[in-house]
């Protein structure tokens, strides 16, 4: 009876870590040990946070693999991917909870993405580390089927929640969200596309459609946050941050949605001098960040978490 | 399974299944990507062959530019993309005239399609690169004179610097418009009156806008269509060539009438 119950509890154990992405950090067994340690010794406990996530992210990096040049006029001696790799290795020696993503258009705007069609891109993402991008509208640059073809070099994941994909190359590659599982803390990701039609021509999302982005984030958050029970939520978006008119952005889409705690923006390219802040339907807050663009800077979020017990009466703090 | 492992399994299971964490606290920043932070060897190494393989092919000097340019410059008309659009007029015409016996009337690309400025001193095959990465060709629209002025209008109502050579169109101090030209041939385009002495227009684009992008809806109601298969870019490299400096200026060709 007792061999039954253990056997269904690890069954269980088993199905829901299929569903998971563990990833796998020189700190999580650490963590592991902590946190049983701390059950026992909470009389004792020695930090002021039980748990510590790092979020790091780029957007629109448009193949800027190497630095502008020295001479350029605007962003002299900036980015380049071999120093981003390096601030990345220095973050992970420091937190190795830490989550790199990306919110979409890595391919076109220099010779390498003309020579070799994203595929350096995505191997370079791949050998830094990054966990998953989404789908911007210049990845449709040659065709939607590049993109497929592109993705035997990326070992991250590539997420849209908001395109019906079915009926192209991309419908068993994209998935909708994915969940990581960093120091036993669950992390939900879903992405949002902007509309193609008028900005991609159609010969290239080929049978993509395009779906409402308010509608899709509040069944995401149901998924993620209800039904896998995330201890946090972020949207990779690739709508932009902001419009005069009514088309819906990064800021809208904050305001008019619920159980988002992060949206990492892209599209529009702007660099803001720090994340904006905006209160959700529940008046909650949520961070909406983009840096830019070609990979010139790069964002940082870390998030802090107590056992909910022992922080019962702490507000949130944000500090940006 | 032995009494140990049991043991072990229901401790993992519970350490595993954690304390409810609450989020207390954000911290948000942007961490600048400059040289102060050393490059990983290993990742420049395994750059480096796919690098050599592009600079091989792009560093070749082409012209020179005296002065750095950048599509946000001035409102209306800039250099850059009065250099772009006059390009596209000085190499396709020659092209399209020969196949049909027609003269190219105006050019229409898109402010969103120059994907960066150009920096003072030499160019190269990667300044054309950096201006134009996309493969979007040179295409050849015959738009009717109803088409014509719904594309002044959407100059008009946008205030975009979109780059255009063979048009003019001169805004009054309210923004509304004042006149259009098509230069070429002198044509006064007095649209509000009905008067329209050329029933067709060739307007020299990309297969981007074409299609619909950036809501050039114009364009699909075209008569006609006439690919040169040519790409802008080996266009602009061409005009490159053909040039020793490249100098542009802003001009009258967009522009709003102050009171």
């Amino acid at each position: 009876m007792l061999q039954q119950g253990i056997n269904a509890l690890f069954n269980f154990k088993t199905k829901r870590m299929n569903r998971l992405k563990f990833v796998k950090t020189a700190g999580a067994a650490t963590g592991f040990l902590a946190a049983g340690g701390m059950g026992v010794w909470s009389a004792f406990k020695p930090k002021v946070f039980s748990k510590h996530l790092t979020i790091l992210h780029t957007n629109d990096v448009h193949s800027h693999i190497d630095p502008f040049p020295a001479n350029d006029s605007n962003f002299p001696n900036l980015g380049g991917v071999s120093r981003r790799y390096s601030y990345i290795q220095n973050v992970k020696s420091e937190n190795p909870n830490t989550l790199i993503l990306d919110a979409g258009d890595a391919f076109q705007g220099t010779p390498y993405f003309n020579f070799y069609g994203g595929e350096l891109e995505y191997k370079l993402m791949t050998k830094m580390g990054y966990h998953a991008s989404t789908i911007g509208n210049h990845e449709f640059d040659n065709g939607i089927d590049n993109i497929a073809a592109q993705l035997q070099h990326a070992e991250f994941d590539l997420l849209n929640s908001n395109y019906d994909l079915s009926n192209t190359s991309l419908g068993s590659l994209v998935k909708p969200y994915q969940v990581y599982e960093v120091n036993n803390l669950k992390v939900g990701v879903f992405a949002l596309g902007i509309q193609l039609d008028g900005l991609v021509s159609k010969d290239l999302y080929k049978e993509t459609e395009y779906l409402d982005p308010v509608e899709i984030t509040q069944e995401q958050v149901k998924i993620l946050k209800k039904d896998l029970e995330c201890d946090l939520v972020i949207c990779l978006s690739h709508l932009g941050y902001s419009y005069k008119s009514d088309k819906i952005d990064d800021l809208k889409l904050a305001a008019q949605t619920r159980g988002i705690d992060l949206i990492i923006g892209g599209h529009t390219h702007t660099f803001l001098e720090k994340p904006s802040v905006v209160d959700n339907l529940d008046g909650k807050k949520v961070l909406v960040n983009q840096v830019g663009w070609a990979g010139i800077n790069v964002g940082r979020i870390d998030f802090y978490f107590d056992e909910a017990g022992a922080s019962e009466n702490k507000s949130l703090v944000i500090e940006v | 399974m032995n009494k140990v492992s049991i043991l072990l399994l229901i401790l993992g299971l519970w350490s595993c299944s954690d304390t409810p964490q609450k989020l207390v606290k954000i911290e948000g920043k942007h961490v600048q990507i400059s040289d102060s932070i050393t490059k990983n060897k290993e990742l420049e190494g395994y750059i480096a062959p796919y690098r050599k393989r592009i600079k091989d092919e792009m560093e070749g000097v082409l012209a020179f530019t005296p002065e750095a340019m950048n599509k946000s410059d001035f409102k209306f008309n800039t250099p850059i993309g009065n250099m772009m659009a006059d390009a596209v007029m000085e190499m396709a015409n020659p092209i399209f005239h020969e196949r049909t016996g027609k003269n190219i009337d105006l050019v229409l690309l898109n402010y969103g399609g120059i994907r960066s400025g150009i920096n003072a001193g030499d160019m190269t095959t990667r300044t054309a690169y950096n201006i134009m990465p996309f493969e979007n060709e040179v295409v050849v629209a015959e738009l009717a004179s109803d088409e014509l002025q719904v594309l002044i209008d959407y100059l008009v109502q946008n205030k975009v610097a979109h780059p255009i050579a063979g048009l003019q169109v001169i805004l009054d101090a309210e923004g509304n418009l004042d006149e259009a030209k098509v230069n070429r041939e002198q044509t006064r385009l007095r649209f509000l009156d009905g008067q329209v002495q050329k029933k067709s227009f060739y307007v020299a684009t990309s297969d981007y806008l074409i299609k619909g992008g950036d809501r050039m809806d114009f364009f699909l109601k075209a008569k006609d269509i006439q690919t040169l298969d040519y790409k802008l870019r080996n266009l602009l490299i061409d005009y490159f060539k053909k040039k020793d400096t490249i100098a542009p200026a802003r001009d009258q060709r967009f522009i709003q009438l102050q009171n």
